[in-house]
């Protein structure tokens, strides 16, 4: 299974390439063309990034997210989940490193294919870092004004959690 | 909005750091965060320029035009405004795939050139409902096979990586259309905002 993934890159490259090449691009050309905007944009967004991140590993190094983890723990044992999803239902959004070791730990304490594990495995497969995935892309076009972008991408997240809970505890 | 919640986020970890006594780990955590983003970008140089020295070769070839013409149906109910716009099409759905593909690596440097090339169109200071529908489904995660996830489960002693798909296809399609019926609903009351 991990020849999957190892093997979806390069497919899709040569696949470019190939494609290019007899469509008679100059590929190499039009690589480093492509290539130098990427300097800019990444450069560009780098600001935002030191922003985010600071802001981010600050309120996983402060205990913040234990603290409204036991405040919400009424609410997972109402659904009938372990607490010890609550974190990582809070991380998802904001850090993708921070998540994922999470999740890791969590398949490791209740085992992969425990109700835990699965729940924990969707959820955390199931969303992208919204925060990070926000703060970039408008962090690169330069927007300041946002309109409904955090609501409708946290609803989106909120339905994951949800989701995630039902499909395990029906699905099995 | 993003001021508003910058400021919580580090308002409260201040506090939080206070009652808890960890203002060591806080003071810490400024400078790691710091430093990791600048490694994070750097990272994200290599792979950007990498990504979009590929596009370019797939732009010119005429492949993303021939990607955009296969999406065409879903991507014209999705973003209306650039029906006629074929480059901007066919990065849309370069990031699209990428997305699917479980390529997160590739899905940036795409999504990110493609919502370069929607503000260069849109000439008001606000986002327009395509560049705001466009970020909403990059926050959510539509893969065709979660392969990280089933990797991290077999080494973790799974029985069956891959058993959690139906699982993920489900909450992650329901996330994904939980974002864009916002999306579309909000646009219409924006749309009398903006005139």
């Amino acid at each position: 299974m991990e020849h999957i993934g190892a093997a979806a890159l390069p497919i899709i490259i040569g696949l470019i390439l190939l494609f290019g090449f007899f469509q008679g691009v100059d590929v190499f050309d039009a690589f480093v063309s492509g290539a130098k905007e990427g300097i800019a944009t990444s450069f560009g967004i780098l600001p935002t990034l030191i922003g985010l991140i600071v802001a981010v590993s600050m309120v996983r190094a402060s205990g913040l997210l234990e603290l409204v983890c036991s405040l919400a723990e009424p609410a997972a044992k109402a659904a009938g989940v372990s607490s010890q999803l609550l974190p990582l239902a809070l991380l998802r959004p904001i850090s993708g490193s921070g998540s994922s070791a999470y999740t890791l730990s969590l398949l490791q304490a209740f085992g992969p294919d425990s109700e835990t594990g699965k729940i924990a495995s969707v959820l955390a497969s199931s969303t992208e870092t919204t925060f990070y995935a926000i703060t970039v892309y408008f962090g690169a076009c330069q927007c300041k004004k946002l309109l409904y972008t955090v609501p409708a991408a946290l609803l989106g997240d909120m339905a994951a959690v949800v989701f995630s809970v039902l499909t395990v505890k029906f699905l099995g | 909005m993003i001021n508003t919640i910058w400021f919580f986020m580090i308002a409260l970890s201040v506090v939080s750091a206070v009652a808890t006594d960890r203002l060591d780990q806080l003071s810490q955590a400024v400078m790691d965060g710091a430093a990791q983003a600048v490694e994070l970008s750097l990272f994200l140089l290599g792979s950007m320029c990498a990504w979009l020295g590929f596009l370019r070769i797939a732009e010119n070839s005429g492949l993303t035009r021939l990607l955009a013409e296969s999406l065409s149906p879903v991507i014209d109910r999705l973003f209306p405004d650039y029906k006629d716009d074929a480059p901007l099409k066919g990065k849309i759905c370069m990031n699209i795939s990428a997305n699917l593909l479980g390529l997160g690596n590739a899905a940036t440097p795409l999504g990110l050139s493609a919502i370069k090339a929607m503000a260069e169109k849109s000439a008001e200071d606000l986002p327009s409902r395509g560049m705001v529908l466009f970020v909403v489904m990059n926050t959510a995660s539509l893969q065709i096979l979660p392969i990280n996830m089933a990797a991290m489960r077999a080494s973790c002693g799974s029985a069956e990586p891959f058993c959690i798909l139906p699982q993920v296809w489900i909450t992650s399609l329901a996330a994904l259309a939980v974002g864009v019926i916002f999306c579309k609903l909000a646009e219409r009351r924006t749309a009398r905002l903006r005139h």
